[in-house]
């Protein structure tokens, strides 16, 4: 597999211009975490409300994949219910992505749902 | 033998690797300072043990064991030389991070008891970790030599940093994210003075600069082959006679006595001392073979390739939307930026021309953090490069920042 296979518009389109970006004063959770291969550096807000996702925001810094990843997963989550979430697994999150990820590469595309699991380790 | 651009792409044809292709195309390895390839010779030094010598060492009296403990006792003396040491003051290792650890775990016997460390903040993890470790348990705490803003070590600071309080100085020889080369032979000075144990991460320095440990008059020097051409899992410590005398033993076990009771044993002379079980046999002599190549070059012709590299390179890099991160003295490595996209990106993609460069921390993450940058894109020379390999890199790069300029306008 090629490297730019991964680079697709869409992808390049979220990192440029991020969905739910930022932070949430009224977070009920939170959880910052890193990618020791790169650098990249997720942190989640979370909302969470009736258990469900009322509100979520992300920030932080890193490539593209992880920042698209990280736009992607908060939009699919926001309303769900917290048992929903906590079950997405990798498939879920790569067909979210829509692009072929080496395994390199891997860590950085789950970084976002990783720390979204961590976040809300203990809602319900 | 003075480098050119022309024999060192003819340098490629000892390299068995660059037969390969990636994508379709010619191998272009900037990552040197993560690992070096490996000429023919030493594949072939490591393959002629085990088809013709293998043998363990020191226990044998047939004629095997004894080519092969007589062979890993030269690839002692031929490290040793390469460092300016003596052959019985190198003890093999896994590679750098190994030395260090050695240190970390044996050497609060022999240092004065004092309560600070010092280190720089240029430091890779193997030289920081290990001694965080190493003040909790001694209670002891770490201070460090600030960088200046032109990437080189701030000498007067240091100078006020290093005295009555330091117990031990441990510093980076070359900076393996930045590139830039330490005055270690300075620094250890002020050490000295301070009667401090003074100890050399010589990860970068060793495969970049010409080392003469008693030169430098290190107590210490920790070096990996693998970054000189040899193969992984070994590397070595250089370490002072009388102070190894001196060093408890870090590991335990077999070849590491002398006499042994069902309760008690004594210690094997150095560095056999520190060499507990089986070593990497056929490693250390693919390491000696690894420093015959070198000298069949010149380390300093090396060098000097690699400094005419990095000058080309700089020039080159001198673009829109990139910045430099280089001193005015660096060893072969070269840390920039691409705005707006990320260093791993760059990595990933270069890779599709068939471009191997670093992109991330570099192990470094205290660096990264004080420079306010998740990590930097890395490239780093040796022997073989030449300029168009720089050539290609730069227009890889065009076409990646033309790809996140125009890509996802939308």
């Amino acid at each position: 597999m090629e490297a730019h296979e991964m680079y697709r518009e869409h992808i390049l389109d979220l990192y440029k211009h991020p969905h739910n970006f930022g932070t949430l004063k009224a977070a009920t959770n939170t959880h910052r975490e890193f990618n020791p291969l790169c650098g990249d550096d997720v942190t989640m807000d979370v909302i969470v409300e009736d258990g469900k996702i009322r509100d979520i925001k992300f920030h932080g810094k890193g490539c593209a994949i992880s920042m698209a990843a990280a736009s992607l997963v908060t939009d699919a989550v926001k309303g769900k219910p917290i048992a929903e979430v906590k079950r997405m697994s990798k498939e879920d999150l790569l067909n979210l992505l829509h692009i072929p990820v080496g395994p390199v590469r891997l860590k950085c595309a789950l970084l976002a749902l990783d720390t979204l699991h961590k976040s809300i380790g203990d809602a319900k | 033998m003075k480098i050119t651009n022309d024999n060192a792409k003819e340098l490629r044809n000892d390299f068995p690797i660059f037969k390969r292709k990636i994508n379709g195309k010619p191998l272009i390895y900037l990552d040197n300072a993560a690992t070096t390839q490996k000429p023919q010779r030493v594949l072939d030094a490591i393959q002629r043990f085990y088809e013709q010598h293998n043998a363990n060492i020191h226990r044998g009296v047939y004629q095997l064991s004894e080519e092969a403990t007589e062979q890993y006792g030269r690839a002692h003396a031929v490290v040793g030389k390469f460092l300016g040491a003596n052959a019985n003051e190198i003890i093999f290792t896994r590679n750098t991070t190994e030395s260090l650890n050695l240190l970390a775990y044996t050497v609060h016997a022999i240092m004065p008891k004092r309560k600070h460390i010092v280190l720089t903040e240029l430091e890779h993890h193997s030289n920081l970790v290990p001694w965080q470790q190493f003040a909790k348990r001694h209670n002891m705490s770490i201070v460090f030599i600030p960088m200046k803003k032109d990437f080189t070590l701030d000498y007067d600071a240091a100078e006020k940093l290093i005295g009555g309080d330091t117990a031990i100085l441990s510093v980076g020889h070359v900076s393996n994210a930045l590139g830039s080369i330490n005055d270690v032979k300075k620094l250890v000075s002020m050490g000295k003075n301070a009667g401090a144990i003074t100890i050399v991460d010589g990860a970068q320095g060793a495969a970049h600069v010409p080392v003469n440990v008693k030169d430098i008059n290190c107590d210490f020097y920790a070096c990996s082959a693998h970054k000189l051409f040899g193969p992984t899992g070994i590397g070595a410590l250089y370490g002072r006679k009388e102070l190894l005398e001196k060093l408890p033993p870090f590991l335990f076990g077999g070849d590491m006595i002398k006499t042994v009771s069902y309760q008690d044993a004594t210690w094997n002379d150095v560095p056999m001392k520190f060499e507990a079980g089986t070593g990497a046999i056929a490693d250390a002599i693919g390491f000696a073979e690894a420093i015959a190549f070198i000298q069949t070059i010149g380390l300093e012709n090396i060098a000097a390739w690699e400094r005419e590299l990095t000058q080309y390179a700089l020039k080159k890099l001198r673009l829109p939307g990139i910045t430099l991160l280089h001193g005015h003295d660096s060893a072969g490595i070269i840390s920039f930026i691409c705005e707006e996209i990320h260093a791993h990106d760059v990595a990933s993609l270069v890779s599709d021309d068939g471009v191997c460069i670093r992109g991330g921390h570099h192990c470094a993450m205290p660096l990264m953090g004080k420079l306010g940058i998740p990590g930097t894109c890395r490239i780093s020379f040796s022997v073989y490069n030449s300029f168009e390999d720089i050539d290609q890199l730069i227009s890889s790069l065009a076409k990646i920042q033309h790809m996140f300029k125009e890509g996802g306008k939308t």
